[in-house]
């Protein structure tokens, strides 16, 4: 693994450049972004904590067993998880400075999340259907929002993609490309974190109960 | 579509009524005149403004050095006149609530029970949100960077977007007095009372939106003093040599991290139930109001924190100048700092004692409660052990902190009252509990910001603020305050509940308007403050004092010129002590030309920030009135303009070794020129911001 080892190592990922001061200003503007990150997953977790108190509220309307399609959640899981493996090969082609494996691994990435987005909507359009709305209940709003705030992050994650794409295609490789997709990378596996959390706790718990 | 259909499109909620102006002119009441002269006051104002700047031709230099400036000083500066206008706004709010009571001891009085509930909701947001925030985000702003060594913030960029998303938040506030209405629900907007079943209308809305964005706005804030502390201070800038308002900075922007997002989600979700009709807060379908005044003090306890530590700061770097003292027990106070911002997480149930915990979960939150004094009381003693012995002068920021000190502590003990579980039943939704908090948050925000204003701006401006019109402004605060608040103590003891529209118990009356007569004192403080900055601004020739060091001070930001560089410093600073300006004086290493002068590079301005504010503002503008065009076509400009952004590469410009060097040459031998002042002259003519100092 070239790169990756010797008395330069710091984060992972940000092995860009050897010139110190761009180095710094490479760690600075992650750095931001891992605070940002910080307060993305106060938000979370105050979600999940409503959700957890909002467990009870079904007033009559549709709860957990009647609504989650275990089946299309556990596809959604596998989509994003393998999401983020191929934001990981990606990650490394940024590092061996592969131009083409960095966009196909983009490529792959993106359909997959798009691929997540796409099932997603459709639960959703299915459980509209079977009068699940989110005005129903407490819980169900609940539910909506908390899966609804991820869904709105890998939509923004997504769009992340394609506007790099234009960047790479249209102004190359410079540092501000390389921080983005460092930014974009973190973001990507991040919302995983999150989906993993979503899966364990809303659906499963959800459907052992 | 018919008729009334595209104007339904176009103009969504929006009527004619609602107009203050047409209000007033249908139901001519004293109330409504009141409501319909402070809308035609916000109309006057922006038209005298307008037509100000376009008299003396300013639009363009308005728009190229200020509007779309990416220069912290200018964006600090930005934000400290933001907090003045929203300051005199919200003053003069209280002061019509204070003569409203006075008067309306069984009396219908001057405002009528809604607009009474608007004024109350808007005084208490704009101070905390509009005010506090503003002003405090403003000093860290110009002031952080300058202490450290750095020449800008990590983000020059998201720094401007920050200041707009504020502007455009304080914006809507306003826009709210001309059109439409605002909340009725007070500043912490309880649901369900805010949902749209007890409170239809635009009010909540308003609220929802300008709060929504200035806690966005105020996170940005965060990640950016946080990432400028950690990765910009000077070489050899060691944590236990940062200047203890660095300190402060710092502990507020983690506080800002994590307690602006449970505010963002609790005014979120209240938005979701308004206009997705879903049941978070609701009385029916499952909702649960305990949700949203858990999630609203989590913000709301520690952001009490985030208003007070960076006063905390500035009161450690005022007494330790003006004592000409080195700062007592530096260790401590950086320790109590960040216990106090570590505390503020244990404790937000004490807002909230009367709602049906058990005893058990209320005693541990009291016993949290308490627990915060120990830390403060740390500091105090810290603060008058600086005092000691030391050169003290009376300047107006000295008053101020001595005046902090006292009324602090008289706050901190009925504090502690209201700690106690079973006192608090006595005395929760009285005036006593109105008159608490204000005598924590004036002399602990306010008189802190204010000294921060006074000691800060002869750096920030290059000439110092007139001291006699100062003292004569504090003595009316200190004054004002006591006379304003000490009443509301008795009142609530007494029983009178607070935000309330009309009294009927005779006995209140003169402790009313002892309260009213503070309240005009208040006012006239501020009037004096006004006229201490138009005096100053007059005589500014007299009051120079290029060279920088007005107080003989010792952080970095005094080792350079007054106003300073664009660039802040000609050479980044190595920093082998804590006070590294003090001891440099006292080494002879200060007022050097550097060994050689390079190319600095500097964040270009760009109107990028700018345009996502006002767009912003423009976005919730429409959801308030459900133009839903409107809210589409500016979130869609939001997202273009950060997209856009992100592609620009030519954001930084060079300025010339040259230029640089001509510069700092320039103001070497200004200091060279100057005459040294002593410290019992450093509030005359004769000070030149040279201090003479002794090794």
């Amino acid at each position: 693994m070239d790169g990756v080892e010797g008395p330069q190592l710091r984060h992972a990922g940000l092995n860009l450049s050897h010139d110190p001061e761009a180095l710094e200003q490479i760690e600075s503007d992650v750095f931001g972004f891992w605070i940002f990150l910080m307060s993305d997953a106060v938000l979370f977790a105050l979600l999940f904590a409503i959700h957890g108190t909002m467990l009870g509220a079904t007033v009559g309307a549709p709860g957990p067993a009647e609504t989650f399609k275990i089946g299309s959640a556990f596809i959604e899981t596998l989509l994003l998880l393998t999401s983020s493996l191929t934001f990981g090969l990606a990650s490394l082609a940024l590092k061996r400075h592969q131009p083409w494996r960095l966009v196909l691994w983009l490529v792959v990435t993106l359909a997959l999340g798009l691929g997540f987005l796409g099932m997603e909507a459709h639960d959703f359009a299915t459980m509209a259907g079977d009068h699940a709305t989110p005005d129903r209940s407490g819980f169900l709003s609940a539910f909506f929002v908390l899966v609804g705030m991820h869904g709105l992050h890998v939509t923004v994650g997504s769009l992340w993609i394609v506007v790099m794409f234009v960047q790479l295609a249209t102004i190359g490789r410079d540092r501000q490309v390389e921080v983005n997709l460092i930014r974009l990378s973190l973001f990507w596996h991040f919302l995983d974190v999150i989906w993993i959390a979503i899966f364990s706790i809303v659906y499963l718990q959800g459907l052992i109960r | 579509m018919s008729d009334a259909g595209v104007w339904h499109f176009l103009l969504g909620d929006l009527s004619w009524g609602a107009l203050p102006f047409v209000r007033a002119w249908r139901d001519p009441n004293l109330s409504e005149i009141i409501g319909a002269a402070a809308g035609a006051v916000v109309v006057l104002g922006a038209i005298a403004a307008f037509a100000l700047i376009t008299t003396l031709k300013l639009w363009r230099t308005l728009w190229t050095e200020w509007l779309t400036s990416l220069d912290h000083k200018k964006i600090g500066i930005m934000y400290i006149v933001l907090a003045g206008v929203m300051l005199t706004r919200a003053l003069i709010e209280a002061v019509l609530m204070r003569t409203q009571q006075a008067l309306a001891v069984n009396a219908p009085g001057i405002v009528g029970p809604n607009h009474f509930a608007q004024l109350f909701t808007t005084h208490g947001s704009i101070m905390i949100f509009f005010m506090a925030m503003p002003f405090l985000t403003g000093l860290i702003n110009y002031v952080m960077p300058l202490q450290i060594g750095a020449r800008d913030m990590a983000f020059p960029y998201l720094n401007s977007v920050g200041l707009w998303l504020t502007v455009g938040g304080a914006g809507l506030m306003m826009a709210s007095l001309v059109i439409g209405e605002f909340s009725t629900g007070g500043w912490s907007g309880y649901p369900p009372y805010t949902e749209l079943s007890y409170s239809g209308g635009p009010g909540p809305d308003y609220w929802i939106w300008a709060v929504s964005l200035s806690s966005i706005g105020n996170t940005t804030v965060g990640i950016n003093v946080i990432c400028t502390i950690y990765k910009l201070r000077a070489p050899g800038m060691t944590w236990m040599r940062l200047p203890l308002f660095c300190w402060t900075s710092l502990c507020t922007a983690i506080l800002m991290i994590f307690a602006m997002m449970p505010l963002t989600l609790a005014t979120l979700l209240l938005a979701a139930d308004r206009y997705a009709g879903m049941h978070f807060f609701t009385n029916d379908g499952g909702g649960n109001m305990m949700n949203y005044v858990n999630l609203f003090w989590l913000f709301g306890h520690p952001e009490v924190y985030i208003v007070i530590l960076p006063s905390f700061g500035v009161y450690s770097e005022v007494i330790s100048a003006f004592s000409s003292k080195e700062l007592y027990g530096y260790t401590s106070l950086v320790l109590a700092t960040a216990a106090i911002a570590i505390l503020s997480f244990t404790v937000w149930l004490h807002h909230f004692f009367t709602m049906g915990q058990s005893a058990d979960v209320n005693a541990a939150f009291g016993i949290a409660t308490m627990a915060i004094a120990v830390p403060t009381g740390v500091k105090i003693y810290d603060w008058i052990w600086t005092m000691f012995r030391g050169e003290v002068r009376f300047t107006p920021s000295m008053l101020l902190s001595i005046a902090f000190i006292m009324t602090f502590v008289l706050g901190g003990f009925s504090g502690i009252i209201l700690a106690t579980p079973p006192l608090d039943y006595m005395l929760h939704n009285t005036l006593f509990l109105v008159a608490h908090f204000h005598n924590m948050l004036i002399p602990g925000t306010l008189y802190g910001l204010l000294a921060g204003y006074m000691y800060w701006f002869p750096k920030a401006f290059g000439f110092r603020l007139n001291e006699r019109w100062g003292r004569i402004s504090v003595a009316c605060w200190v004054v004002g305050f006591y006379l304003a608040f000490m009443p509301l103590y008795v009142l609530g003891a007494a029983g009178m509940a607070r935000r309330t529209q009309e009294v009927f118990d005779p006995a209140f009356r003169p402790w009313l308007i002892v309260a009213l007569i503070g309240a005009l004192l208040l006012g006239a403080a501020l009037a004096s403050l006004f006229w201490q900055l138009f005096v100053s601004i007059r005589d500014r020739d007299a009051n120079r004092v290029p060279v920088g060091d007005p107080w003989d001070a010792r952080g970095l930001e005094w080792s350079v010129s007054a106003p300073p560089p664009e660039w802040n410093f000609t050479t980044i600073p190595q920093v082998g002590n804590r006070d590294a300006f003090y001891w440099r004086k006292r080494n002879g290493d200060a007022y050097l030309p550097a060994d050689d002068y390079r190319d600095i590079e500097l964040p270009k301005g760009t109107a990028c920030g700018f345009v996502i504010g006002i767009a912003a503002a423009m976005c919730s503008f429409g959801l308030v009135w459900r133009i839903w065009w409107m809210a589409i076509l500016f979130l869609l400009l939001d997202v273009a303009t950060v997209i856009v952004r992100s592609f620009m590469r030519d954001t930084t410009r060079t300025v010339p070794a040259a230029t640089v060097e001509c510069v700092d040459r320039l103001w070497l031998a200004q200091a060279r020129a100057a005459c040294p002042v002593a410290r019992e002259f450093e509030q005359c003519e004769r000070n030149k911001g040279l201090a003479q100092w002794t090794a």
